[in-house]
C-alpha cells in the first residue's frame, strides 16, 4: 500500500491530488466563515447587526450568498472580449490558490517545501495583478478600465516595497524557505525570539503593503465605490464575479499567513513550554485577518496621488536604507546576533 | 513516459505555442497575453533544469513587472485593425525577405556547430548541496562583483536617462501640495466627538 503511493505514478499523483485537497477545502471552508466575520466586524464597527438571518447568528450567510452567486445568470457586456472577460477571474483565483502551496501550517506540513519558497509566493502574488488588468480591459467599459489601471500601478508600487522589506528577513535567515525562516525565530524567549522585534519598524511597513498589495481599504481605489463604481468589477456577475471575490480574499488570508510566518514566528508557541503546532499559526493568521477587517472599517480611503505618494516616496526609500541597515548588523552581529540567526537557527 | 518527460514536453510545447501565437494574433493585447504565457513555461523549464532561482526571478520581472508595463502599453493604444491588415500586405515583401535572410543565418550558423569534448558534463546543474540561489550569489558577488557592479551602473544611467528624457513640468495645471496638507492644525479642519462604545452619537 505504501509502495502504491510513493513509487507508481497513478500513486504519486493521487497522493498529491489527496494533499492539495487537505490544504483547499478547510481552507475553502475558512474562506466562508472570515467572509462573514470581516462582515460582523464591519458592522460592529459602525454598531450595525451584520447578517443576522441565515443560521444560528447569521453564520450560513456566506453559504446563502454562495448559492445566489451561482444560480444567478452571467451577463456578458456586448463588446467584450469574451475569451479574456472569462479568463480573468480564473486566473485571479488560481493565482490566490497556487500559492498555498508553499505555505507551512506546522513543522513540516507543507505541500512544496522548495527552497525558493518565499520568491515563488512574491511571484505568484505579483501574477495577481493580471487577473485584475485583464478584467478591466476585457469588459471595454470606462470604468473596468479606470479601475484596472489604477490597480496595475499601484500593486507593481507596493510590490517594490514588499520585496526589499522580504529581503531584510531573508538576510536575518540566510534562507527562503519558510520552514528555515521559522525556525530562525525559534529560542528560549518564545515571542521576544520573533523577527517583529528586530525588524520592527518593517512589520507596520509590510502590513501596509499587504493592504495595498491585496487592494483594501483604505487602498481599494481599483474598486473605489464613489469615484468608479466598483472597478474593475463592474461588468462581472455571478460565477465570474464570485471567482474575483474568492481570489481577492484568499489573497488577503494568504497575507495573514505571510505575516504570521515572517515576523510572528508561524506555528510557534508565544510563551516558551508551551507545545508548538498548527493551532498558534491558525490563531495568528485569524488575529491578523481581524486586523485587516478593523482597518477595513475605521480608516478611512486613500486619494490616489497619496498612495502612489506613500509607496515610492516614503515606503521604498524606508525598506531600501532598511535592507542596507540589516545587512551590516548581520554581518557584523550586532547585539549578539539578534539581526544574524543563519548561526543560531537556519 | 517519465513525469519529468512529461511535464518537459508540456511546458516546451506551451512555449512555442506561446511564441507562436504572440507573433500570429491580431489583437496585440492578445499577443502580450500569449507572450506571458511563453515567459511562464519558461519558468517551468527552468525549474526542470533545477534552475529555480532563475525561473522565480524570471516570473517577478518579467511576468510581473515587465509584461505588465507593455499590457499598460499596449492596452491603451488605439488601433484600427483592419487599416493594420492592409498596412500589412504592404510590407509582407520586406518582412519575408529579412525572415528568410535571418533563418539562412541561422542555419549556416548551426550547420557548423562543433560541441567541444564533455559539453555535455558542463551544462549540466550544479550538483552538490549547493543551492542555486547561493551558487549564483557566490558567482555574482565574489568572483564577479566588479563587472556586476558595472552592469548595475550602466542600468542606472539608463535609467536616470529615460526619466530626464521624458520628464517635462507644466506649470499650467493644478497640483496638489502635500506638505501643506499635511502641516495642517487638525484643530481647524475637523472637531473631534467622544464616542463612547456602544451608543454612537
Amino acid at each position: 500500500m505504501v509502495h502504491f503511493f510513493t513509487e507508481t505514478n497513478l500513486g504519486i499523483v493521487l497522493l498529491v491530488t489527496a494533499q492539495c485537497l487537505l490544504v483547499l477545502v478547510p481552507l475553502l471552508v475558512a474562506l466562508a466563515f472570515l467572509m462573514y466575520a470581516d462582515r460582523k466586524v464591519w458592522a460592529a464597527v459602525q454598531m450595525r447587526r451584520g447578517p443576522n438571518v441565515v443560521g444560528v447568528f447569521g453564520l450560513l450567510q456566506s453559504f446563502a450568498d454562495f448559492l445566489k452567486y451561482i444560480v444567478k445568470e452571467i451577463v456578458v457586456p456586448a463588446g467584450a472580449d469574451k475569451f479574456v472577460f472569462f479568463l480573468a477571474p480564473m486566473i485571479s483565483l488560481v493565482m490566490a490558490f497556487i500559492a498555498w502551496a508553499v505555505i507551512p501550517f506546522n513543522e513540516g506540513w507543507v505541500l512544496a517545501d522548495i527552497n525558493v519558497a518565499i520568491l515563488y509566493v512574491f511571484a505568484v502574488s505579483s501574477l495577481e495583478v493580471y487577473g485584475v488588468i485583464m478584467g478591466g480591459w476585457a469588459s471595454n467599459s470606462k470604468y473596468p478600465f479606470l479601475g484596472s489601471l489604477r490597480s496595475a500601478a499601484q500593486m507593481i508600487s507596493y510590490e517594490v516595497s514588499i520585496g526589499l522589506i522580504i529581503i531584510g528577513v531573508i538576510i536575518s535567515t540566510g534562507s527562503m524557505n519558510f520552514g528555515d525562516i521559522v525556525n530562525a525565530q525559534k529560542g528560549s524567549w518564545g515571542i521576544f525570539n520573533w523577527y517583529w522585534l528586530p525588524h520592527f519598524p518593517m512589520v507596520f511597513l509590510f502590513f501596509i503593503s499587504a493592504l495595498a498589495e491585496t487592494n483594501r481599504p483604505p487602498f481599494d481605489l481599483p474598486e473605489a465605490e464613489s469615484e468608479l463604481v466598483a472597478g474593475y468589477q463592474v461588468e462581472y456577475s455571478s460565477t465570474p464575479f464570485l471567482l474575483f471575490m474568492i481570489g481577492e480574499l484568499t489573497a488577503v488570508v494568504l497575507m495573514c499567513a505571510l505575516v504570521s510566518l515572517l515576523f510572528f514566528g508561524g506555528w510557534l508557541s508565544p510563551i516558551p513550554g508551551l507545545p508548538d503546532g498548527i493551532l498558534w499559526m491558525v490563531g495568528k493568521m485569524t488575529f491578523f485577518f481581524f486586523i485587516f477587517a478593523l482597518v477595513k472599517a475605521v480608516v478611512p480611503r486613500y486619494r490616489y496621488d497619496q498612495l502612489m505618494r506613500l509607496g515610492w516616496k516614503v515606503f521604498l526609500p524606508m525598506s531600501l536604507g532598511w535592507v542596507v541597515i540589516v545587512a551590516f548588523l548581520a554581518k557584523y552581529e550586532a547585539l549578539g546576533g539578534l539581526w544574524a540567526r543563519w548561526t543560531i537557527g537556519g | 513516459m517519465t513525469a519529468a518527460a512529461f511535464a518537459f514536453y508540456a511546458f516546451a510545447l506551451t512555449t512555442l505555442v506561446g511564441g507562436l501565437f504572440t507573433v500570429l494574433s491580431r489583437n496585440p493585447v492578445h499577443s502580450v497575453l500569449w507572450l506571458i504565457l511563453a515567459f511562464l513555461s519558461s519558468a517551468g523549464l527552468f525549474v526542470m533544469l533545477g534552475a529555480e532561482f532563475v525561473a522565480m526571478l524570471l516570473m517577478i520581472v518579467y511576468v510581473g513587472a515587465v509584461a505588465v508595463l507593455f499590457l499598460f502599453v499596449v492596452m491603451m493604444l488605439d488601433i484600427d485593425f483592419a487599416e493594420l491588415k492592409a498596412e500589412m500586405a504592404k510590407y509582407m515583401p520586406l518582412a519575408l525577405l529579412i525572415g528568410i535572410i535571418i533563418l539562412m543565418q541561422l542555419f549556416m550558423a548551426f550547420g557548423v556547430w562543433n560541441f567541444s569534448d564533455g559539453a555535455a558534463e558542463r551544462v549540466a546543474a550544479p550538483q552538490g548541496d549547493v543551492q542555486n540561489a547561493v551558487a549564483l550569489g557566490q558567482l555574482v558577488y565574489d568572483k564577479y562583483l566588479m563587472l556586476f557592479q558595472l552592469a548595475g551602473l550602466i542600468l542606472l544611467v539608463a535609467m536616470i536617462g529615460a526619466i530626464v528624457l521624458t520628464m517635462r513640468h507644466r506649470s499650467d495645471i493644478k497640483r496638489q501640495s502635500p506638505i501643506a496638507q499635511m502641516m495642517r492644525d487638525p484643530a481647524k479642519a475637523m472637531e473631534l466627538k467622544d464616542v463612547k462604545p456602544g451608543q454612537g452619537l
